[in-house]
């Protein structure tokens, strides 16, 4: 079932058996079941729910924990599930990493036993859809500046403020929902659609990601329980060690995407003729951008399964994983504008996948963390020295 | 019930074919092995009755070591009992040799009461092993089935024939190859995978089954490749360019199809 991708430092023997069967068995979905009409949906701003239940058959959400008969996948695994999702579309796979990684993963880690025995099953088979609320209109580099308040009120919390750019947003059955206490401690809140006061509103006119949701949360003195508030989670820390856990799936994610256009731009530079009927691939300007592209594709693929096997040794720290998330995106990035240019005018349209990854690889760039933050975050570990807040001016 | 469906590992359908070393057989390097398409719908269909009526679905490889992989694919999927019989170089492409090692391999994990196997391997396409593997057991056999229905010691299976459906109806325990149309196999869950993991595979040679693999492969044989040759390269095809003058491409494709083609 397994089509042959980029390999050329055998990464293929880092994988266990197991591994590439997991790889290989969402390869062989996503192409039969996501490829025939990704270009159709993301045309037409459809996201597919429709194949939710297919994923939940696959067993593709929390796919790492191994509570309630999950698979307990390594986090290569997951990396390669995420890989393949991005090789269809970046939406695909951000559906799925915010389910698991941001929906399943904090009610798992900081959620009482009463909160996991009621949603983490329904989300397990993708009965309910959830989202993850951090950024607002106002803060987005800077989460911690929310203006989201929670009030305690007896054993119920008063939730008022609105999030912007939330995955999944307007279709979710469950919003993580990220807001300040009044000591100003971030705490987590898990909001059932249907609260009286929530509402949202889906972001219109993205050129990115359109086979995704997008939404705007708007929350208007909605009561939330005290027993959907997540007991255990107090801190920016919190949100900010779910982004890790998404940020490891988006450095292996963001490589399919990379995979996916240099694979179709292989393909076409090699039949597409010019110049005395030879394939566009004969000159060494078309030869330098495939190795470019290539070289990249394969330097990333060792960074990503070396941070793989340190998350499964419970040893990769935040900062390697900004820099894998930084260094994917970006050749993801660099990877669609190649392709863009070597499918000369195909590369608008959408017969071929290009424009759909070149489009959509902008948000992945952006989302969790922008290129630049992860910059500043490599750049403190490296000096020592936080650069996030612009220098005064003390002349 | 007890089921044993017999699974052939072999290259992918994608695959780019070359011939190799001694002419005889295929290159090896970079070839993706599956489980060849037809024995898919002989597992689907075992795990679909299992799931419906109980018992047992055991998987039977004869083949290299790379055959475990399409057996730990099968338990992914829902088998519960998987033996690989290691070998398969000397009897390589000989179907009555591997007819023989598999029937012995089906009786000593047996006895079963439906084995199925794919109507054709790929790779070699003979339709030969599963007819073979029933006589050898001495039970009945339908192949091409394409419905299935199994009652209380029989079975109904259906054939598409040209034009029309044959039905047949056969006593268990009977072979059954599958035809594509059976069914609709399934995708591994991840779950699934990682189960599979702790299920050990039981490996047999062809000696453990009172089997020489030599010796099948050598005095007993009863074919052998010779040689591979891959098809003449497609010639590329004349475009006519009509754009300018339409009624003069015409003249010339109908000058083309009389006297180069001789089709009119
Ligand atoms: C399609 C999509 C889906 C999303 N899904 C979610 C979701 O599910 N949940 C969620 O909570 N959020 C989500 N987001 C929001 C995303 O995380 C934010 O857009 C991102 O964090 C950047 O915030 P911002 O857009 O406010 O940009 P800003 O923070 O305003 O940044 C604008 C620019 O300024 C730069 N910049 C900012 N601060 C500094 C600095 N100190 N030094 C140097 N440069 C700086 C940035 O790098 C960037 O280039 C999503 C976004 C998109 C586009
Ligand atoms: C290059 C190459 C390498 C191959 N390597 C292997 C290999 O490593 N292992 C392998 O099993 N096959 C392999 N095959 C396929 C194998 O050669 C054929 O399946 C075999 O020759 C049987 O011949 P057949 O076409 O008559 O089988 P068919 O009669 O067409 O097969 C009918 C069915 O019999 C069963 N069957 C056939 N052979 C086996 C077997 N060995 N084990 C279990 N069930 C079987 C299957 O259910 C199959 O669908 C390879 C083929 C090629 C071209």
């Amino acid at each position: 079932m397994a089509l042959s991708s980029l390999d050329l430092y055998n990464v293929e023997e880092l994988y266990s058996e197991d591994e590439r069967l997991v790889r290989d068995t969402v390869r062989a979905w996503v192409n039969e079941r996501v490829m025939p009409h990704i270009e159709e949906w993301a045309w037409e701003g459809h996201f597919p729910r429709e194949l939710i239940p297919e994923m939940a058959e696959l067993a593709l959400f929390g796919s790492t924990f191994t509570e309630y008969g999950l698979p307990g996948l390594s986090h290569v695994a997951y990396g390669l599930v995420m890989q393949e999702l991005e090789r269809g579309d970046s939406g695909l796979r951000s559906f799925v990493s915010v389910q698991s990684a941001l929906v399943m993963y904090p009610i798992m880690t900081w959620g009482s036993q009463e909160q996991k025995d009621r949603f983490i099953p329904r989300l397990a088979r993708g009965e309910l859809i959830g989202c993850f609320g951090l950024t607002e209109p106002d803060f987005g580099s800077n989460p911690g500046g929310m203006r989201t308040r929670a009030r305690r009120h007896g054993d119920r919390w008063v939730l008022n403020g609105a999030k912007a750019w939330i995955t999944n947003g307007s279709i979710a059955d469950l919003a993580t929902v990220w807001a300040k206490d009044d000591e100003g401690t971030i705490r987590g809140f898990l909001v059932e659609r249907g609260t009286p006061g929530f509402s949202t509103v889906e972001h219109k006119g993205k050129y990115s990601l359109r086979a995704s949701v997008t939404s705007q949360l708007i929350f208007e003195d909605v009561e939330v329980p005290e027993a959907n508030r997540l007991p255990l989670a107090a801190g920016l820390k919190c949100p900010l060690s779910c982004l890790t856990q998404a940020r490891y799936g988006i450095s292996w994610g963001a490589l399919g995407s990379a995979l996916a256009t240099f694979h179709a731009t292989l393909d076409y530079t090699k039949s597409r003729l010019q110049f005395g009927e030879r394939p566009i691939a004969c000159h060494q300007l078309v030869q330098e951008r495939l190795v470019w592209m290539a070289n990249e594709i394969t330097k990333g693929q060792l960074m990503v399964w070396r941070l793989g096997r340190l998350k499964d040794a419970g040893r990769a720290t935040f900062v390697q994983v900004s820099q894998a998330k930084r260094n994917s995106c970006w050749v993801a990035r660099e990877c669609a504008r190649l392709a863009r240019e070597l499918h000369g005018a195909n590369g608008v349209v959408n017969e071929y996948p290009i424009m759909r990854h070149l489009m959509n690889i902008e948000s992945v760039y952006t989302y969790e963390g922008t290129h630049d933050m992860h910059t500043l975050i490599l750049g403190e570990h490296l000096t020592g020295f936080p650069a996030f807040m612009p220098p005064r001016n003390e002349g | 019930m007890k089921y044993c469906v017999l699974v052939a590992y072999v290259p992918d359908t994608a695959s780019i074919i070359k011939i190799g070393g001694a002419g005889n057989r295929i290159d090896e390097g970079g070839i993706k092995w599956i489980i060849s398409p037809y024995d898919e719908f002989a597992l689907e269909e075992a795990i679909r009755l299992k799931e419906a009526r109980g018992g047992e679905v055991t998987v039977i490889t004869y083949g290299p070591d790379r055959g475990s992989t399409g057996l730990r694919e099968c338990l992914a999927r829902g088998a519960d009992r998987a033996v690989h019989v290691m070998g398969g170089e000397a009897t390589f492409g000989d179907a009555f040799a591997i007819a023989r090692v598999l029937a012995a391999a089906v009786q000593k994990a047996g006895p079963f009461d439906l084995i199925l196997c794919g109507i054709k391997g790929v790779g070699s396409d003979q339709s030969l092993v599963g007819a073979m593997v029933a006589e050898l057991l001495d039970v009945p056999h339908v192949s091409g089935v394409v419905k299935l229905e199994v009652g209380e010691g029989s079975l109904t299976a259906q054939r598409d024939v040209e034009g029309g459906t044959e039905v047949f109806t056969a006593p268990l325990p009977c072979l059954v190859a599958a035809h594509k149309g059976l069914n609709e196999p399934r995708y591994p869950s991840l779950k699934g995978i990682m189960a599979a993991k702790k299920i050990p595979i039981e490996t047999w040679k062809p000696a453990d089954l009172g089997l020489d693999e030599a010796a099948l492969g050598g005095a007993e044989a009863t074919s052998r490749w010779l040689k591979l040759e891959l098809p003449a390269a497609k010639a590329g095809g004349t475009i006519l360019n009509g754009e300018e003058d339409p009624a003069g491409a015409a003249r010339e494709l109908a000058r083309l199809l009389r006297h180069e083609a001789k089709a009119i």
